[in-house]
């Protein structure tokens, strides 16, 4: 009897400390569902909106907030370093994939995505970099560590999750898939080629049986989405967001059928998706070359920096709206799209809404593309003046770069970047940063075959006169309180997060992670843990509510106690 | 595209490329031309390195290129006036390994889309490709094309002097002066386009500029008024220097303290949305002169 029983303590010991708690992962039709006790997708949920049903931690309760844990990850081949801060535990299970040749080690690296919270457990990237997580200490279960052949490193935005398999996409353009449970490798495939200079960001959207999955680049080469089969990682089709032969759609709006195939509109951040409709939504990038119009002559070059709708099963497009029409200052408007229903001039409508880098709020019917509003967020925004008969800004052709320098803002960095931004339903409002920024930009290169990608100019940053959290109507996009960061040249932190709680968390630009009034804008608690570097999120575990955020390598879960 | 570092907060990426023995998983392959000169990276694929070109072979390349591509193509790769497309960003050229793509184009397998048989051999043909490699090589990041960098410099003072002159006394008089502090702002600033820079944001990063600090007021609950340099301030701290050197740090609750502020800075700041492009290269063709 006895000895039963201490075998059985011992296997269970055995078992939870083999055993990580994981559950079956993700099941499709669980995405359907709004965000509520799981993050199991980018944006928490398809709609975008970053807006939590979590209640418990809230205006009232949110001063008891305070740490649980936080937990460090290293990237790279080296195991991390002993800590200090606490009994060593197991090694975790290193799995090495990829096909660089091994040579490259990257020993820093800051999370810039979103963290996946699903059945205890958090999974976590970095570039080339990823971890599971124990949701209820931060101690790590397995780290993946993929040798890249190069590409830009400069973030990863997270995993997409299906049942028991996660996918993400490495620099060197590759769709990795890994067992969620163990981070062994299923599969890799090839998704871009890096020497054409594609580098791949975002996070995979899994909708249904498809693995969404953008692309990058900073070069002349064709944007594009493309679909895979969770299962097999085959392709399933190929959507390019720029006419590739005569008599495409758009073709008419380039100077030439060449100028389109190296036009850009690279699809570089997660979209959001309408089950209803059964549409894929999401924004595309700038033209290229950026800044100079030869090769790309004078009209839209579609469909770069537009919103564009595709049909999930078969990649083709329903709709698009530019929202800056013949981009001349990179400003690409891949930004997150929120699904908004509600009320418009009286009417209830489906409605799609974005806040783009252009320093422009966009407001569009979500089932036919139908152009709703478009409204000046960025208060210092100079490079358009009225609208094109669309509805896109009209771009103010003297505020292109000039040789002596054209004062335009905001800067090429854009009045909002890749950071998500987040919708409550309760306020109605939607939360977005302003970051009201100048640059002088010189034109450099007066080639008429113009310069290529972001070449031909000097773009001399002069600062900003300030940067802000603003809550805009989204029925005109028009600001009912804007908080202002100490911060001049720089945004709050990494994104954005509402709650029903009636919270707003961010970074505050100043090291402080932030919780505001949704309704007001008031300051109701802050923690100083450094620059937040992603978008604060929430999940609820064993009765408790969780929110979480990154600053660079260090992720922090904070609890009411 | 966007992701662009000027976007983000500096993120410290430390690149340890240790070049040598390289080991396959699998060993499918071993390092190839062991000692071979690496070349530097080609920044837009950053951490990827592309293999050394044969020097001999580029010459050889780049001479046959001037007589026999140069016309269609440009000299610089990005196209010509004949029509031939911009080889910069030709997908074949950035893919290309060792001449399987670029050496049957060379020798007319394209003919149907109007590029003509140049009648290259192999040996040739492949020198005009390692040629090509060796200039692709050199693309910056984000796209800036080879030389991009060692262009003559265009002239950016366009602007009159006389007006910038009459602006300079109606708006920036009442801090500066041009026979005080910037009576030499065109030698600390020799470059035009690094002065007008300067000028805008209200100092530059050029060390020889000395930016004024912001100074800061703090009212705590008696009446009590503490001054000094402002180290750091937020919605919940603020920290400033005093006189003797010490460092103070004040919590930010409610009405209480009164922080006030005081930033030289400020001012540039609130000109920014109010300047048209022609105030500033007046203003620009103004202070060049003041060495």
């Amino acid at each position: 009897m006895k000895r039963t029983y201490t075998l059985s303590i011992a296997s269970l010991l055995l078992s939870s400390a083999f055993s990580f708690c994981q559950g079956s992962g993700v099941a499709p039709e669980e995405l359907l569902k709004p965000l509520k006790n799981d993050w199991p997708t980018y944006n928490g949920d398809y709609t975008g909106k970053r807006y939590s049903a979590l209640t418990q931690v809230n205006r009232l309760t949110v001063k008891n907030l305070s740490l649980a844990w936080f937990s460090r990850m290293t990237p790279g081949r080296d195991a991390a370093a002993p800590s200090a801060r606490g009994p060593q535990g197991p090694q975790v299970p290193l799995i090495v994939g990829g096909e660089g040749p091994d040579n490259i080690n990257i020993r820093a690296g800051s999370i810039k995505g979103s963290v996946l919270a699903v059945d205890g457990t958090l999974y976590v990237t970095m570039p080339d970099n990823a971890w599971a997580i124990d949701a209820r200490d931060g101690h790590q279960l397995w780290h993946y560590f993929w040798k890249t052949k190069g590409g830009t490193h400069i973030g990863n935005r997270g995993f997409g999750m299906w049942n028991g398999y996660l996918f993400m996409e490495t620099p060197d353009d590759y769709l990795v898939s890994l067992d969620a449970k163990t981070g062994k490798e299923r599969w890799h495939k090839m998704i871009a080629n890096v020497e054409e200079g594609y580098f791949a960001t975002p996070a995979p959207i899994v909708i249904g049986n498809h693995v969404l999955v953008g692309m990058g680049n900073d070069i002349d080469s064709p944007g594009f989405l493309q679909s895979f089969d969770p299962e097999t990682g085959e392709l399933q089709w190929k959507f390019y967001t720029v006419p590739m032969k005569k008599g495409d759609p758009g073709a008419d709006t380039w100077k030439s059928i060449d100028a389109a195939r190296h036009g850009g509109a690279q699809t570089w951040i997660t979209g959001a998706y309408d089950p209803e409709t059964k549409l894929y939504i999401f924004g595309t990038g700038n033209p290229t070359p950026a800044y100079t119009t030869g090769l790309r002559g004078d009209l839209d070059n579609l469909f770069t920096c537009s919103l564009i709708a595709v049909n999930v099963d078969t990649g083709k497009m329903a709709w698009y709206f530019q929202t800056s029409p013949h981009d001349m200052h990179d400003y690409d408007s891949a930004q997150t799209p929120v699904l908004i229903d509600g009320v418009f001039k009286g009417k209830m409508r489906k409605m799609v809404a974005t806040a783009a880098r252009n320093g422009y709020y966009f407001l569009v019917d979500r089932v036919t593309g139908e152009h709703l509003v478009t409204a000046k967020y960025g208060e210092t925004t100079n490079w358009a003046k009225g609208l094109t008969p669309a509805g896109g800004p009209k771009r103010d052709p003297d505020k292109d770069a000039t040789v002596a320098g054209s004062l335009a803002s905001p800067n090429s960095g854009g009045t909002i970047n890749w950071e998500p931004v987040t919708f409550s339903p309760v306020t109605k409002l939607f939360y977005t940063y302003e970051d009201d920024s100048f640059s002088i930009l010189h034109l450099t290169d007066t080639d008429p075959r113009g310069s290529m990608g972001l070449g031909g100019k000097e773009e001399m940053y002069v600062g900003g006169t300030g940067s802000y959290l603003s809550a805009l109507d989204y029925r005109t996009g028009v600001a009912r309180w804007r908080h202002k960061f100490y911060s001049y040249g720089g945004l709050g932190g990494g994104g954005l997060l509402s709650t029903a709680g009636g919270l707003v968390f961010t970074g505050d630009a100043a090291g402080n992670l932030v919780a505001f009034d949704a309704a007001d804008g008031k300051l109701l608690w802050n923690t100083r843990i450094g620059n937040i570097s992603n978008a604060p999120q929430t999940f609820e575990m064993d009765g408790h509510q969780y929110v979480i955020c990154a600053s660079g390598d260090t992720l922090w879960s904070f609890i009411l106690h | 595209m966007g992701n662009r570092y000027s976007r983000y907060m500096a993120v410290s990426t430390a690149w340890v490329v240790a070049v040598g023995a390289v080991c396959y998983f699998g060993g499918l392959k071993t390092a190839s031309a062991a000692g071979a000169q690496e070349q530097r990276p080609s920044s837009f694929n950053s951490g990827q390195v592309r293999p050394a070109e044969d020097p001999a072979k580029v010459i050889h390349g780049k001479a046959l290129y001037a007589i026999n591509c140069q016309a269609c193509h440009g000299q610089d790769l990005r196209g010509g006036d004949m029509g031939g497309p911009n080889l910069l960003r030709s997908q074949v050229a950035l893919t290309d390994q060792h001449g399987e793509l670029i050496v049957p184009i060379i020798q007319g397998s394209r003919m149907s889309q109007g590029m003509p048989n140049i009648g290259l051999n192999d040996e040739d043909a492949g020198a005009v490709a390692a040629y090509i490699r060796s200039v692709i090589g050199t693309i910056g990041s984000q796209g800036t094309p080879p030389g991009e960098k060692d262009k003559p410099k265009l002239n950016i003072v366009v602007g009159d002097a006389t007006r910038g002159k009459e602006y300079f006394a109606a708006h920036c008089a009442s801090c500066h002066s041009a026979t005080g502090d910037l009576k030499t702002i065109a030698t600390t600033y020799p470059e035009p386009m690094q002065l007008q820079a300067a000028w805008v944001a209200g100092g530059g990063r050029n060390r020889s500029a000395v930016r004024k600090a912001p100074t800061v007021d703090v009212t705590v609950a008696q009446g009590k008024k503490i001054s000094g340099e402002l180290v750091r301030i937020d919605d919940f701290l603020v920290t400033l220097k005093q006189s003797d050197g010490t460092q103070r740090t004040f919590a930010r609750k409610g009405a209480m303290p009164v922080v006030v502020v005081h930033d030289p800075m400020q001012a540039h700041r609130d000109m920014m949305p109010r300047y048209t492009d022609n105030d500033i290269h007046d203003v620009t063709a103004y202070l060049v002169t003041l060495k």
